[in-house]
């Protein structure tokens, strides 16, 4: 269920490595915890993130989330399609519900990261 | 991803009040938040489909941390007409009434419920986070002999709301239709055998009924209304969506919207101050207010964006602040997102565009009118 070929932040976002392109997004088990998103406020093309800082919120019913950059780059992309259809982050967290891709300043960052069995073993820590 | 406004969990953990229904929930598998001090169902399965299941169907609510203070014997009546706004002198047995306790500055100490049994026996149902403010004030003000008693911890309450309330209650109270049970009355009865404070009342705007049983009872009577809740396609409903059903229908919420330092006429509730021929505890306060002039009130907003505007958010209007949100979410039922503010502009009226400050950028939003839906 948690794929294998992604790392984790422990703030439950994922990023996904193609060379210097990482793209990123929050987990199904974050979505699951959040339900009913409503509306995401992203970055915009260009901006700088650092890894470990806040890069945007989410927001359900309930209440507002703040989003970790897992790695630090520029914004190369964001996922405009959520501004009008946030559902896409709880119907599609991996594929369609996609935030930004970043052009990567440091890939070894990734090595930091969780791999996925640390995150699953990290959610079954947090949740029991 | 981390919740912006996290509480310190150590601190929930030790010290949460827990309902006589927290194994029900539990084994429904809810999601928990603090409310008021204690742990509460905050959701089973999505705050938009609970929602949305009260206003066409039916939803079933445990409410038991809500506090009940009785007041009886020869001054009740007495005592509890000196702490409310309201006209408690109104009420006849079986009769329920809204109203609020103010302190000698004409703050709001609580909203509660008031229900007669008899003139010797009235019970105060009150705010979960305010039992203990709530008792304090009562007892404090109590000179004409009336017994108080704190009976929050006996009392269990499950509310049963949306159009198919009434149907869903009346096979299990065979002797009587709720249906001729009008609005802000209640009736003691029996439902699935279970002696039952039967009340037509709600904080969601649809048609429904609040229960109050013994807390021993209160599984009893969960287990035996929910199968039929589930085959009327309703759902067990958690504190987010009751936030979210009271604020569309225009229902202020202490805590958020009022407190100890607001009044009623700043928060759209001089309708429940009721001065004529009659004395109570803030009135001087509230008549001075009145003639002054009141220089804040509350109003309702629509965003037009899909920003949320949350608790706090500061209110501007031709580019000088004008006021703050005090409850604010997305409206399941309207599709938008909406809200309360308190504005201290007298000329701010329906359709005006205000702005609303959202982690720094301005968000457009319109005043509309209360209630939503």
């Amino acid at each position: 269920m948690i794929p294998q070929e992604l790392k984790y932040n422990e703030s439950h976002e994922w990023v996904k490595q193609e060379d210097d392109i990482a793209t990123i997004g929050i987990t199904d088990y974050a979505q699951s915890e959040i339900q009913d998103i409503v509306y995401v406020e992203l970055p915009e093309v260009g901006t700088e993130l650092t890894q470990k800082t806040e890069f945007g919120v989410i927001e359900s019913v309930k209440a507002a989330f703040d989003l970790y950059a897992p790695v630090s780059g520029e914004v190369i992309e964001v996922n405009e399609s959520l501004l009008d259809a946030p559902e896409q982050v709880n119907e599609s967290p991996y594929d369609d519900g996609w935030f930004l891709k970043i052009q990567m300043t440091d890939p070894s960052e990734l090595d930091a990261l969780l791999d996925a069995d640390s995150y699953q073993a990290h959610i079954e820590a947090e949740h029991g | 991803m981390g919740f912006r406004y996290a509480k310190s969990s150590a601190y929930l953990k030790q010290n949460m009040k827990r309902t006589p229904l927290y194994h029900v929930h539990k084994s429904l598998n809810a999601k928990f938040t603090e409310f008021g001090g204690w742990e509460m169902p905050l959701q089973y399965s999505s705050i938009v489909k609970e929602h949305l299941s009260v206003r066409t169907n039916v939803g079933l609510f445990d409410l038991s941390h809500m506090g009940e203070i009785a007041v009886c014997g020869q001054g009740a009546g007495e005592l509890v007409q000196k702490l409310s706004t309201n006209d408690a002198g109104r009420l006849t047995d079986g009769r329920v009434l809204y109203t609020l306790f103010c302190n000698e500055a004409g703050g709001i100490v609580d909203d509660l419920l008031i229900y007669r049994h008899t003139d010797n026996h009235y019970m105060l149902v009150v705010n979960a986070a305010n039992i203990e403010k709530d008792l304090a004030w009562v007892e404090t003000h109590n000179d004409t002999g009336a017994e108080v008693k704190d009976v929050s911890e006996n009392t269990a309450l499950i509310a049963l709301q949306g159009p198919k309330a009434i149907d869903i209650l009346n096979p299990f109270i065979p002797e009587r239709d709720v249906s001729e049970i009008s609005f802000f009355r209640f009736v003691l009865g029996e439902v699935a055998g279970i002696p039952t404070v039967i009340s037509r009342t709600g904080y969601t705007g649809e048609v429904g009924f609040e229960l109050y049983v013994d807390a021993n009872d209160a599984e009893k009577l969960w287990n035996a209304i929910y199968p039929a809740v589930i085959e009327a396609e309703g759902q067990p409903v958690g504190l987010g969506a009751r936030d979210t059903l009271r604020l569309e229908a225009g229902l202020r919420l202490y805590g958020m919207d009022m407190n100890d330092d607001t009044n009623p006429f700043e928060v759209g509730l001089g309708k429940f101050v009721k001065s004529k021929n009659r004395q109570f505890i803030g009135k001087k306060a509230l008549l001075r207010e009145k003639k002054k002039g009141i220089a804040k009130q509350m109003i309702g907003f629509q965003m037009l964006d899909r920003a949320v505007a949350r608790a706090g958010y500061a209110i501007y209007q031709d580019g000088g602040q004008v006021g703050e949100v005090t409850s604010g979410a997305p409206s399941p039922s309207l599709k938008c997102n909406i809200g309360f503010a308190i504005v201290t502009s007298q000329t701010i009226s329906e359709n005006d565009k205000i702005d609303i400050e959202i982690r720094g950028r301005m968000h457009p939003a319109k005043i509309v009118t209360v209630p939503f839906i």
